[in-house]
């Protein structure tokens, strides 16, 4: 080994430390991400600084850096007072209205999705093809563009003012359901032979094995049908005229009508319900993030 | 050209991980230098390094007489071919290889006489205007090979370029890149965990362990005096096979076998004895090998059996007559190497 | 449909027919009703309708009212995808990049999905207040007088600034896996290749971008089309006089108020065109391969 030209193993030479590169385009990178931040967040920071403070000093100045002691009586105001004469659109109330639509319109969506897409997948059907395009042609056309001839059916089958008018139009779509086509094509075909040589029949096998491996799927699928759901405002406009019905995120016209009202406008209130509206969705993406992310990106191609 | 010095380079991680420890070492003008080592054992690490892909938590790197450890990686003048290819995908082969010399100000006419030059000595030609996504592993693999001739920098780096091929191809690729490099005597370092390859292409070899340099040597002086028990069993296939033994009263003696050869100066305890399968001479000596399997592999056989109670493994010729069962065999005293039974460094 | 697939004929029926009953009823039947009715005249008084033909469209395109929203809505949506895909874009470019703090400013950039629509009209009408709006404040300064629901442009200008605010997050979020999916080992190569981070970022990084990019070209236009209903319907709180409006409200006005059913059938006639247009177009670049494999 005389010809080595070196094997040192220095093993705690008096090694020089790297320079570190003082490096400015990083500095500028995250002022660019915190002016991102802050452009996002300050809108609802706002909201909430104005229901801490007297309706009368917003009045006067607007928002302002000023945190007042004003947010527990607003809060208790929105939620238990209502919005109009009828006394029955209380914060509660439209709260809870809008957990029905966000919850009816996710669950229902993704039950009816499963079931076409299972039998769509896993069975010999005759007009299987037919039943394919007749389901995927309605990604091509949103609710909104047949808007009226939606609400005339809908009137003519008596379902204004109802749940079921509500929330079942919305479903008629097939987002979800080619998602779980997707997936389900993705899954391994030995399983359904193992199912089969081990007696399963096709309930067996979708609540044993389809529906357990699916989790990961119907969760992102959860949250992202929920969030839409939650937030949707032409449709319900339309379909809910009873104020007993009338969800939060359809409350905020309303609401921002009362604004225009002669006296002191009731910021305060109006502030909470509108945080009120946007809470719920925002903490299941927050709480939910990476499977939110991951549904969103891998599902929506 | 250029030759790279490293002196006391070392790589600490963000997470904590010591991926190399202070490591110093120069690869000479013109060498072909392969680091070998087992996954995880801060290869890639450091050859990352020297491209520039990773900083340098200390110590100094030059490559030909600059210090280059705060050099961006497109001023190092050096070229890498990547595991995976790293082709751009967007771009047809023409200008995937063209793209280095464009982002450095060549003319239009001199690219493309490069291009076709490079492509000519890769068999690329018909390719040129394909995407990566529509040729083979063959080809991208000389796609990214092109890539790097084509800027004729002063350094190769190559980080396992041939672990995604099928072993035929890659057989084939390992020799025409080493012709390439005689041929452009370009300094190159190799980074691979496959001894074979380690072997096969070396000018010199850097055997790598733990993030710590084993031995640096030619393929033979790696292949026949091993610096440690890792070198003898990593480098070699069949291993070296390794038995643990004693000095006793002035001679080595294998545990449970019969005295060996004097040993070298008085010493005594434990010591690990290492002889290439190859080496073992069948049919005669005082040792007994007991032959449980015999592995035909045509030119060749390797019979795997004990030798007292230890596992020993040796090498014949397809010519000689093998049986399995107990038989007589010696280890030609010109043919051991003796270990530390602890460190494992070569005594 | 898999190999192995089970053989019972009338249960997958079953299974098909929520699905099959709902968009029969709320999807085609509407569709061809939308369809059926643009060629109809419809009695104000309830006696029957009149086939017209393309009157109805003939109507709409001499309307001077429809083409100037047709004209707005135009820009509206493209001052909204361009702005909210470039905003985006920087800061998922600038998210991906650093290593400090990653995961809270991609959290922070990205709770906004959630918020519902006509939320952001809630806002833009505080934002822009008349007396003390903190972006009318802040315009007043450099002396222009905002006045939001009484000047086109002001207002138009606040539903385009709160559209694209609420739009942000979802192509932040694509963009951002789009750039997490493009191989460590291409960058370094280009790292190695080229020294400008800027020409890395159009040669390089932009290109490999360009699949999520058209994609979300389609998310845009269609958001900006039909999910910015609640935006504006908010801030001009069912009133909108001469102040601006997209093609999906003029359908709303017409139709469901104004019960003109002949005429805002055809008009959801033409966004019905528009959509498929815009799919065709999707499809068609996806198969001249913008995917790279
Ligand atoms: N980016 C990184 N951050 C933290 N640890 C790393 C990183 N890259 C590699 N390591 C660790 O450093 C060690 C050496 O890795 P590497 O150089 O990739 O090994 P090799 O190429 O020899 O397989 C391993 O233990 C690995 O887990
Ligand atoms: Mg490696």
């Amino acid at each position: 080994m005389a010809d080595m030209t070196h094997d040192t193993l220095a093993a705690a030479g008096p090694a020089r430390p790297a320079r570190r590169r003082l490096r400015l385009s990083t500095i500028g990178d995250h002022a660019i991400l915190i002016a991102g931040a802050l452009l996002m967040v300050a809108p609802l920071l706002m909201l909430v600084q104005m229901s801490t403070v007297p309706d009368a000093e917003i009045m006067r100045t607007g928002p302002s850096l000023a945190i007042g002691d004003r947010l527990w009586p607003n809060v208790r105001a929105a939620l238990t007072e209502s919005m109009s004469f009828s006394g029955r659109n209380t914060g509660l109330a439209m709260f809870r209205n809008s957990m029905i639509l966000g919850l009816g319109f996710a669950v229902g969506k993704i039950v009816v999705a499963m079931m076409a897409a299972y039998a769509i997948v896993y069975f010999r059907l005759r007009f299987a093809t037919l039943a394919f395009w007749a389901i995927f042609t309605t990604l091509l056309l949103p609710l909104e563009v047949r808007i009226v001839p939606s609400y005339e059916i809908t009137q003519r089958l008596g379902l204004l003012n109802t749940w079921t008018g509500l929330i079942v139009p919305l479903i008629a779509s097939a987002t979800a359901t080619f998602f779980f086509r997707q997936f389900f094509m993705s899954v391994p075909e030995e399983l359904v032979e193992a199912a089969r040589i081990d007696g399963a029949g096709p309930v067996k096998f979708f609540v044993d094995i389809l529906v357990p491996l699916s989790r990961t799927m119907i969760a992102a699928m959860f949250i992202i049908m929920f969030v839409y759901g939650w937030n949707q405002y032409l449709w319900p406009t339309m379909i809910v005229t009873e104020d007993d019905r009338i969800t939060l995120v359809q409350g905020i016209k309303q609401i921002t009508q009362g604004l225009e009202g002669g006296q002191i406008p009731e910021y305060g209130r109006s502030n909470i319900l509108a945080i009120l509206a946007v809470l719920p969705p925002v903490l299941v993406v927050l709480f939910f993030q990476r499977w939110f992310v991951k549904g969103l990106t891998e599902t929506d191609k | 050209m250029a030759s790279v010095t490293l002196d006391a380079v070392r790589k600490v991680y963000p997470g904590g991980t010591e991926a190399v420890t202070p490591t110093t070492l120069t690869i000479r003008d013109g060498e072909f230098l392969v680091l070998v080592g087992p996954s995880g054992c801060g290869k890639s690490t450091l050859l990352r390094m020297i491209a520039g892909l990773e900083d340098i938590t200390e110590g100094e790197l030059r490559i030909g007489d600059r210090i280059v450890n705060d050099v961006d990686p497109a001023d190092r003048d050096i070229a890498m071919v990547f595991q995976n290819y790293a082709l751009y995908p967007h771009m047809t082969v023409r200008r995937n290889i063209g793209y280095g010399l464009r982002n450095r100000g060549a003319s239009a006419g001199e690219i493309a006489r490069k291009v076709d030059e490079a492509a000519a000595m890769l068999n690329l030609r018909d390719y040129l205007d394909r995407k990566p996504s529509q040729l083979s592993g063959g080809q991208r693999q000389r796609i990214a090979m092109g890539r790097a001739i084509v800027r004729d920098p002063a350094l190769f780096l190559f980080d396992e370029p041939l672990s995604n091929l099928d072993a035929k191809l890659r057989g084939q690729m390992r020799i025409e890149i080493r012709a390439l490099q005689r041929r452009l005597g370009t300094t190159s370092i190799y980074v691979t965990h496959d001894q074979v390859e380690a072997m096969t292409m070396a000018d010199r070899i850097v055997v790598l362990n733990g993030g710590r340099v084993e031995q640096v040597g030619t393929p033979a002086e790696i292949y026949h005096a091993p610096a440690s028990t890792f070198v003898a069993s990593f480098m070699g296939a069949p291993p070296m096979n390794l038995l643990t033994g004693r000095f006793e009263s002035g001679a080595i003696r294998l545990d449970h076998g019969p005295a060996l050869r004097a040993a070298p100066g008085g010493r005594s305890g434990p010591i690990t004895i290492g002889i290439r399968p190859e080496d073992v001479r069948l049919g005669e000596g005082d040792h007994v090998f007991d032959v449980d399997l015999v592995e035909e592999l045509g030119a060749h056989r390797l019979l795997h059996g004990r030798l007292g109670d230890q596992h020993f493994t040796a090498h014949v010729l397809k010519d000689m007559p093998v049986r399995e069962g107990r038989q007589p065999i010696a280890l030609p005293d010109a043919a051991l190497a003796l270990f530390d039974a602890q460190s494992g460094q070569r005594l | 449909m898999k190999r192995a697939a089970f053989d019972q004929k009338w249960f997958p029926v079953l299974l098909l027919l929520p699905q099959l009953s709902i968009i029969c009823l709320f999807f085609y039947w509407p569709a061809w009703q939308a369809l059926r009715s643009s060629f109809y005249l419809e009695d104000p008084f309830g006696f029957g309708s009149t086939f017209v033909g393309f009157e109805n469209y003939l109507r709409l395109f001499r309307s001077g009212e429809y083409m100037q929203t047709a004209w707005f809505t135009l820009v509206f949506s493209l001052s909204v995808t361009f702005l909210s895909l470039a905003i985006a874009l920087l800061l998922a470019v600038k998210a991906d990049g650093v290593l400090r703090g990653a995961k809270t400013y991609r959290t922070l950039l990205m709770w906004v999905y959630a918020v519902a629509p006509p939320v952001a009209g809630f806002l833009a009408l505080i934002l822009f207040n008349q007396r003390w709006g903190p972006l009318t404040e802040f315009f007043r300064a450099f002396g222009w007088d905002f006045r939001i629901r009484l000047d086109y442009f002001d207002t138009a200008f606040a539903m385009i600034a709160v559209s694209v605010w609420k739009q942000i997050p979802v192509n932040f979020i694509f963009f951002l896996s789009g750039l997490q999916s493009i191989p460590k080992a291409v960058r370094e190569a280009a790292l190695i290749d080229n020294r400008s981070a800027v020409s890395r970022f159009w040669t390089v990084t932009f290109p490999l971008l360009a699949p999520t990019g058209f994609f979300l070209l389609i998310i845009n236009i269609t958001y900006s089309l039909f999910d910015t209903f609640g935006t504006i319907d908010t801030i001009l709180r069912n009133n909108p006089g001469d102040q601006p409006i997209t093609l999906t409200y003029q359908v709303y006005l017409d139709g469901f108020r104004g019960q003109d059913i002949g005429g805002s059938s055809a008009q959801s006639v033409v966004l019905m065109v528009v959509v498929l247009a815009l799919t065709i177009v999707q499809f068609r670049m996806v198969e001249r391969r913008i995917h790279y494999t």
